[in-house]
Formats: C-alpha cells, sequence, structure tokens
C-alpha cells in the first residue's frame, strides 16, 4: 500500500496523544493546574492533530460529517465517533481538573476507557481488510494498542512501566513481522484463483491493461526492496524501543534523557508505520503481476 | 446505508467468456465514452499529453500467459470491472453510505455527492473495481451501465452495459444471475462459470468462463494434413539424397 504521509502521522501521532490522555485520565501522574494543562495540551495537540492528519487525505473534506453516518457498519465511521466521544469526555475531566482543580474520577476512567477503545477502532479500519493479508489479523490491532501504550508511558514520564511496555512491544513487533511476511501465502490467493486459470497451468500477466500508472498502481502496487525493508525494520526498532529503553535504564536519568527517549520512539513508530503501510501487499497486486513473497 | 441487504430481487451481472475474447479493449473505451457522457462525475484523465498520463477508468482489460505442464503457452485477455459482490467489502467499509447494493437488482453503486473520496472502499476491494477520479475526487466504479438498462429513451436493444453492448466478439454477456431460467446462468452452468478469488469470501454476482479444453485434443482436419511427400520422388527425390551425400 501506498505509504501517505498523511495517515502515518495520523496513526502515530494520534496514538501517542490517546496514550497520553489515558495515563492523564486514571491519574498518572497526578498533575494538576498548570502541569496538567501542559500535560493535556500535549495530548490534545497529538491526538487532535493526528485527526486533522488524516482528513487530509480526504479528497472531500468538507463533507466530512457524512463520516458519522455509518457507524452501524464501518470502523471509519465508529473512528470518528470514538475519537470525538473520547476527547470530549477527556476535555471536560481536564477542564474541570485545570480551571475548577477538580478530579472527576469516574470521568477520568472512561475517557481513558475511550481513548483504548479509539486506537482499537482506529486499527479495525485496517485490521478488518482482508484484501490485504498482512494487516488481516489481531496483531495488528494488538501493535496498535502496544505503541499506544509505549508512547503514552513515555510521555507521561513514566520510568518503568514505559520500559515494560517498551520491550513488549519490541519483541511483539518482532513477532508480528515474522508471522506478517508468511500471511500472505496462507491466505489461499494466487494469481491462479485471481484469473480463474490456475487449473490450466502457471499464470503469468503477459501484458498490463496500461503502460502507464493508475490510481490503483499508484494506491495499492507499492513496492518496497526487501532488502531495504530489512533494514528500516532494524532502524525502526532500534530507535522506537531499543534506544529508549537504553535512556530509561540509565542510573542518573533526568528530564533531558526522557525527551531524547521520547524523540526517538516518536521517530521509530514513524519508521514502523512506514513501514506497515509500505510493506503491506493487496490481493489486487496479482493483476499486475505482483507475487506473494 | 452501508448494511448490505440479506438479499436482493435481481442479481444482474455481466458473464465474461475467457475463451472469446480478444483482448481489443473495445470495452474499455465503450465504458469510458459512456460513463464519461452521462450519469455521475465524467472519467476524467489528468496529465494526458503529458509525460506521467493518468486517468480513471471503470474497465480494464488484462491479458495472461498460461503455461501448462506440456505443450505450447495460451494468452488470454481477461476484462475486469466490479463484480458486484454479494458480500461487498467495499461497501461495508464505507464510513459515508455513499457506497451501496440496491436490494432490486444488486447492483453496487457509489452516490457521488456523499463520497468523501476517503478510498477505504478501494482498499477493501480485491479486485480492484474502484478507482478515484483524479479530477472530482470522488470514488468511481462500474454501474452496470444502470443509466442505460432501465432507459426508456434508448431502443430496446441499447438497454444493455455500454461493455456489452460493444463488444465484437461476443465475449460479454448481462443479465440476472438470481435466476436459474436466464440465459446467462443456464450459460455458466453450461460453460462452468467461476468466481475470481473465491477465497476472499465476496461472493461476486459477476462470472468468468473458462476457456474450453480445445488446444488439448488434435484437430479432427489433422489427418488430412499429414505431409504427402515424406518419401520424395524424382526431381525431388534426386535433391535429396544428392544434398544427403554432400
Ligand atoms: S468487485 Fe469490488 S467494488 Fe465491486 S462489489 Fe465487489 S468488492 Fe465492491
Ligand atoms: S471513497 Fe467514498 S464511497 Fe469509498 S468508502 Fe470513502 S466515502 Fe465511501
Amino acid at each position: 500500500m501506498h505509504p501517505a504521509v498523511s495517515i502515518i502521522l495520523f496513526t502515530t501521532l494520534s496514538g501517542m496523544g490517546f496514550g497520553l490522555l489515558a495515563f492523564l485520565g486514571v491519574g498518572i501522574p497526578r498533575v494538576e493546574g498548570w502541569v496538567a494543562a501542559v500535560f493535556f495540551a500535549i495530548g490534545f495537540a497529538l491526538a487532535g492533530g493526528g485527526l486533522l492528519f488524516s482528513s487530509l487525505h480526504l479528497g472531500h473534506p468538507e463533507r466530512a460529517l457524512k463520516a458519522f453516518t455509518q457507524w452501524r457498519t464501518s470502523w471509519l465511521s465508529r473512528e470518528a465517533w470514538a475519537s470525538v466521544a473520547t476527547l470530549g469526555v477527556v476535555g471536560v475531566f481536564a477542564a474541570a481538573l485545570v480551571v475548577f482543580g477538580v478530579r472527576i474520577a469516574p470521568l477520568g476512567w472512561l475517557g481513558a476507557a475511550g481513548c483504548i477503545a479509539t486506537v482499537y477502532v482506529t486499527s479495525m479500519i485496517y485490521a478488518s481488510l482482508r484484501s490485504v493479508p498482512r494487516w488481516h489479523h489481531w496483531s495488528t490491532s494488538a501493535l496498535f494498542l502496544a505503541y499506544s501504550a509505549s508512547g503514552g508511558a513515555l510521555l507521561a514520564g513514566q520510568r518503568w512501566p514505559a520500559v515494560a511496555v517498551l520491550v513488549v512491544t519490541g519483541v511483539g513487533q518482532f513477532l508480528a513481522w515474522r508471522a506478517g511476511d508468511a500471511r500472505y501465502a496462507a491466505c489461499g490467493s494466487t494469481v491462479g484463483s485471481a484469473t480463474g486459470l490456475g487449473h490450466l497451468g502457471r499464470v503469468r500477466l503477459f501484458e498490463p491493461p496500461h503502460t502507464g500508472d493508475s490510481y490503483l498502481t499508484r494506491e495499492m502496487v507499492f513496492v518496497v526492496a526487501r532488502k531495504h525493508a530489512r533494514k528500516l525494520r532494524s532502524i525502526a526498532l532500534l530507535l522506537a524501543v531499543v534506544l529508549p529503553v537504553g535512556l530509561l535504564l540509565l542510573p542518573a536519568f533526568h528530564h533531558l534523557g526522557a525527551a531524547v527517549a521520547v524523540l526517538s520512539h516518536l521517530a521509530g513508530v514513524l519508521c514502523v508505520r512506514w513501514l506497515f503501510f509500505a510493506e503491506a501487499e493487496h490481493v489486487v497486486g496479482l493483476y499486475y503481476g505482483r507475487r506473494p513473497a | 446505508m452501508t448494511a448490505l441487504p440479506e438479499t436482493t430481487e435481481r442479481k444482474l451481472g455481466l458473464v465474461i467468456d475467457l475463451d472469446t475474447c480478444v483482448g481489443c479493449h473495445a470495452c474499455v473505451i465503450a465504458c469510458k465514452g459512456w460513463n464519461t457522457e452521462n450519469y455521475g462525475a465524467p472519467l476524467a484523465d489528468a496529465d494526458a499529453y503529458g509525460a506521467d498520463p493518468v486517468g480513471a477508468f471503470l474497465n480494464r482489460v488484462h491479458s495472461f500467459e498460461v503455461e501448462p505442464d506440456s505443450g505450447p503457452a495460451q494468452l488470454f485477455h481477461m476484462p475486469k470491472s466490479c463484480l458486484h459482490c454479494e458480500d461487498a467489502p467495499c461497501v461495508t467499509v464505507c464510513p459515508t453510505g455513499a457506497s451501496f447494493k440496491r436490494v432490486e437488482d444488486g447492483i453496487v453503486l457509489v452516490n457521488e455527492s456523499d463520497c468523501i473520496g476517503c478510498g477505504l472502499c478501494a482498499w477493501a476491494c480485491p479486485y480492484g473495481a474502484r478507482e478515484m477520479d483524479p479530477v472530482e475526487k470522488v470514488m468511481k466504479k462500474c454501474t452496470l451501465c444502470v443509466d442505460r438498462i432501465y432507459n426508456e429513451n434508448l431502443p430496446e436493444e441499447d438497454r444493455e452495459p455500454a461493455c456489452v453492448r460493444t463488444c465484437p466478439a461476443g465475449a460479454r454477456h448481462f443479465g440476472d444471475l438470481g435466476d436459474p431460467d436466464s440465459a446467462v446462468s443456464q450459460l455458466v452452468e453450461a460453460r462452468g462459470g467461476v468466481d475470481l478469488m473465491p477465497e476472499q469470501g465476496t461472493k461476486p454476482v459477476n462470472k468468468y468462463l473458462p476457456p474450453r479444453p480445445r488446444d488439448a485434443d488434435i484437430d479432427v482436419l489433422a489427418p488430412y494434413l499429414e505431409p504427402v511427400d515424406a518419401q520424395p520422388k524424382g526431381f525431388l527425390g534426386w535433391l535429396d539424397r544428392a544434398l544427403e551425400r554432400i
């Protein structure tokens, strides 16, 4: 799939933002006053900013409100509801806390649950697509939640929880990459089934339907060189997990280290998300001479 | 409404004969022409005369080579457009309700004034049947020429999809695949029509007729085509022997 900058930024930033807001909702850290205002501002900027980036991806952003209508079937519509409702609940909680100094704990818990639900719903936009075998698995949702928790813990300044979640995320990502590499072959779609000619012999694309590019080839038949993908995976894990964990484990841990850890994690997750899209093979590639790896 | 109907009254669709299609792309052009001049946003081209032209089409013809275990390879041309799936994943993912499947005839359509151009439906379709218009930024797809098949202003014989009407080889057939007695259903039955990518669970309405096993049998005329001059005599025979000796 084409790794569009708008969706990479959207999933990365909003994931981190909702992660932080979830921590703040349950009172970790137990901040008040100006400190709380700054924390919440970062959370809202990331979560809301991410959502704004996602609207850049639309052909007709002026009609975006229509996306609230089909929540019964569409994960994208549910994502619109979940994010707006969650930002609303957390917004009320934050306002009461910052302006009036009242902590409405149940509202905070509800907001935190909403944050988790929103990240899950976002992940299901991708995980529900059978046409992209690499995404069509529960591990897609698990990893979206794990990255959100990692980013949230780092931003919330929770040293040991962050170390724990980062390690789990790193191991999970490694395993998910390995399992994902085999999923296309296991889904059963081949150029033989795509053409209905498989029973006759070996099927090969002889001539594509058009000599230039099309929306389909640009959007869904994106190819990333295998050896580059391998290298990028290592770089992504290094930045997203290894470096932050290393910084957190330094005996003299201070704010600068934490800031570098957050930035490194952010860069790493951006790499991970780029790969998430770039490495995802759509079965329509079978009609364009691409085979399961 | 993007919930799929339980059942549809009819299942209008196409039957495409891979044995007959000659790969002339006439259906591609007829489709582009009709759907540019009629219902909905015109199918635009961008940078049409430039270095990197791109345009929206609702029907495209791919060509595949099949190499059997023994014998020569064969070439097949495969026109592909929306298969108007019964379990259309493109419809259920749509957040706005712009994509829908009609109860009365099963046609899958996009209401262009509701479409936000998110592109998710094109991702959900395993067949690549949906393309975003490069100018209007709304999703385009085969309408089964819904503005022809019910159009009383057209002569009777033109009330079928433009691709079917234009195909010079008779490789495309249109009809109700929900009615077992319809001509298209009978054709699918007789020729063993298949679904594309059945494992994707979309239950496509359109069917593809596999090629007949023609080249496996030796032609009935073959005995009459045996070489008659296996043992040349006369001048040819002398030449043959003379060349042999050199
Ligand atoms: S072929 Fe694609 S666009 Fe057409 S109904 Fe099926 S899934 Fe939807
Ligand atoms: S591109 Fe349009 S029709 Fe397709 S899912 Fe988005 S809103 Fe629906």
